[in-house]
């Protein structure tokens, strides 16, 4: 096991060992994405990561004849993900070269390699030999990229919780908020999200801003949400949003929901920002609300396409969900989640719920697992090949 | 030794059980974390690990309070020591 640096002088808090960007960003992990810019260019992408060992194909179900916002925030993903630190070099492959150089140029800006390619100007298996040749030589160079100590100063982490029950706000989600308040006083950057999941405790989230302007622009966001919602609800939502397992796990209305989903920002930390989906901090270090879909797979894909490099994830019943490029660690306080579905859970915390160990422990406990995971060590989702890759789709294309 | 259920905050008016196999007549030990003070109660219902009992007695119409703050509304009474869920209770949103 690799030993941990120090992450903040003083702080007794673990570093970890990252790979350290062109751009200064730091990375946990050092994958070779083919991302296609379009659903049709799937295949081909497939078609290389097939050929290539060690690259990693990004199909998704969007990316043509979208538009306006719902166009800029599949740019904002499809560009944020190749930027990712995590993301070593890029492969990008869409049906013709205008979109496909949009999406290159952003990701260039970074300074990693990057090249794209279109089919219409050869056809998939022209496309697929040609990129697989450039993905070898970005596979060959990204191997001798080498991790180096970094401070928490350094990491963006995301959180967001899934399929939770009451043990959710009862353990598992303070022990991330633990985390956050340790990591927010040593100039990490932190992202939350979940926007419609915070009905009912909307007021005692808006009250967590660190200025007026943030708390302005969280209202708006939940407003906007909440309006999104009633305007187009059949019933109370229920069993959807709480969802079924959310229901069978004692969980009873949303604002039960809500309360138990904001222990993850912990007691003292403030958000001093509000993000659109996808869009990658800019205030500097510090906790940041990104408006999202509550859904875990948009949520993360989203989160990962901000940047955000290692992702700490609160289940009651078992959410199984992954991301393709940012490691998801998995918590549970439930015991009974703990031991049916112990593959999918990286951090047992039930021993909050029988008073073995307190919040502090717990949260401690999640820092070593994030930091050991920062290092290399495969999560849960990794190993079970998780890697659900969700664009948030605003409305119908055109 | 391990509760039986939790309670957030002194406050609320429903704990989560936290243990499986909960059954009608059984005494139980709760753990009050807000005020780390212990309080008993009779169930009254089977009420599977992870769901709520009362803690006093709802009629139609009441407040469930639960972190301290509004959770939603009673929409059939409950007793003391009862199962508290989608049942009798419903969202004040939406």
């Amino acid at each position: 096991m690799a030993t941990l640096p120090e992450g903040a002088a003083g702080s007794g808090l673990p570093g970890f060992l990252g790979y350290r960007r062109e751009n200064g960003t730091v990375g946990v992990r050092n994958h070779v994405v083919i991302l296609p810019v379009d659903d049709i260019s799937n295949a081909a992408c497939e078609g290389v990561a097939n050929n290539i060992a060690g690259t990693l194909a990004l199909p998704h179900a969007y990316g043509r004849l979208q538009f306006g916002p719902d166009l800029d925030l599949t740019f904002r993903t499809l560009i944020g993900t190749g930027r990712n630190p995590n993301v070593a070099a890029c492969v990008v492959i869409g049906i013709e070269p205008g979109w496909t150089k949009r999406i290159v140029d952003a990701i260039a800006e970074t300074g990693k390699p990057v090249e794209g390619f279109a089919i219409e100007e050869g056809g998939d298996l022209e496309t697929i030999a040609r990129a697989s040749r450039t993905a070898k030589e970005f596979v060959q160079w990204a191997g001798e990229r080498q991790r180096e100590p970094c401070t928490l100063d350094e990491i963006y982490i995301a959180t967001k919780c899934g399929e939770s029950d009451t043990t959710s706000g009862l353990g598992s989600c303070p022990t991330v908020g633990n985390l956050i308040d340790k990591v927010d006083a040593v100039g990490a950057t932190t992202c939350f999200g979940e926007t419609s999941e915070l009905t009912g405790a909307e007021t005692v989230c808006a009250a967590r801003a660190a200025t007026p302007e943030a708390k302005a622009k969280f209202e708006a966001t939940w407003n906007a949400y909440n309006d999104f919602i009633t305007d187009n609800k059949t019933n109370d939502l229920s069993e959807s949003q709480p969802t079924k397992g959310n229901i069978a796990g004692g969980l009873t209305t949303i604002e039960e929901k809500a309360f138990g989903n904001l222990q993850k920002i912990g007691r003292n930390a403030r958000f001093i920002d509000v993000l659109e989906p996808a869009e990658e901090p800019s205030k500097g270090p510090g906790l940041y609300f990104m408006d999202t879909s509550s859904a875990a797979a948009e949520c993360n894909t989203l989160q990962a396409a901000s940047g955000a490099v290692v992702h700490l994830f609160p289940t009651g019943q078992g959410n199984v969900v992954g991301n393709p490029i940012m490691p998801v660690v998995k918590l549970t306080a439930n015991p009974r989640t703990a031991r049916v579905m112990s593959e999918h859970i990286d951090l047992d915390v039930s021993g909050l719920l029988r008073r073995e160990m307190d919040l502090d422990q717990a949260g401690d406990r999640l820092i070593d697992i994030m930091a050991r995971t920062c290092c290399g060590r495969p999560t849960a989702a990794e190993t079970l090949r998780h890697r659900e890759f969700v664009l948030t789709k605003l409305y119908r294309s055109a | 030794m391990q509760p039986h259920f939790l309670v957030h905050d002194a406050a609320d008016t429903v704990g989560v059980v936290v243990v499986e196999g909960i059954e009608p007549g059984q005494t139980l030990e709760g753990w009050v974390m807000d005020t780390d003070t212990t309080v008993a109660l009779t169930a009254r219902a089977a009420i599977p690990l992870g769901h709520k009992i009362a803690l006093k007695h709802f009629a139609d119409g009441d407040t469930v309070v639960k972190y301290g703050h509004d959770i939603g509304r009673v929409v059939a009474p409950v007793e003391a020591g009862g199962h508290v869920h989608v049942h009798n209770v419903k969202t004040k949103r939406w």
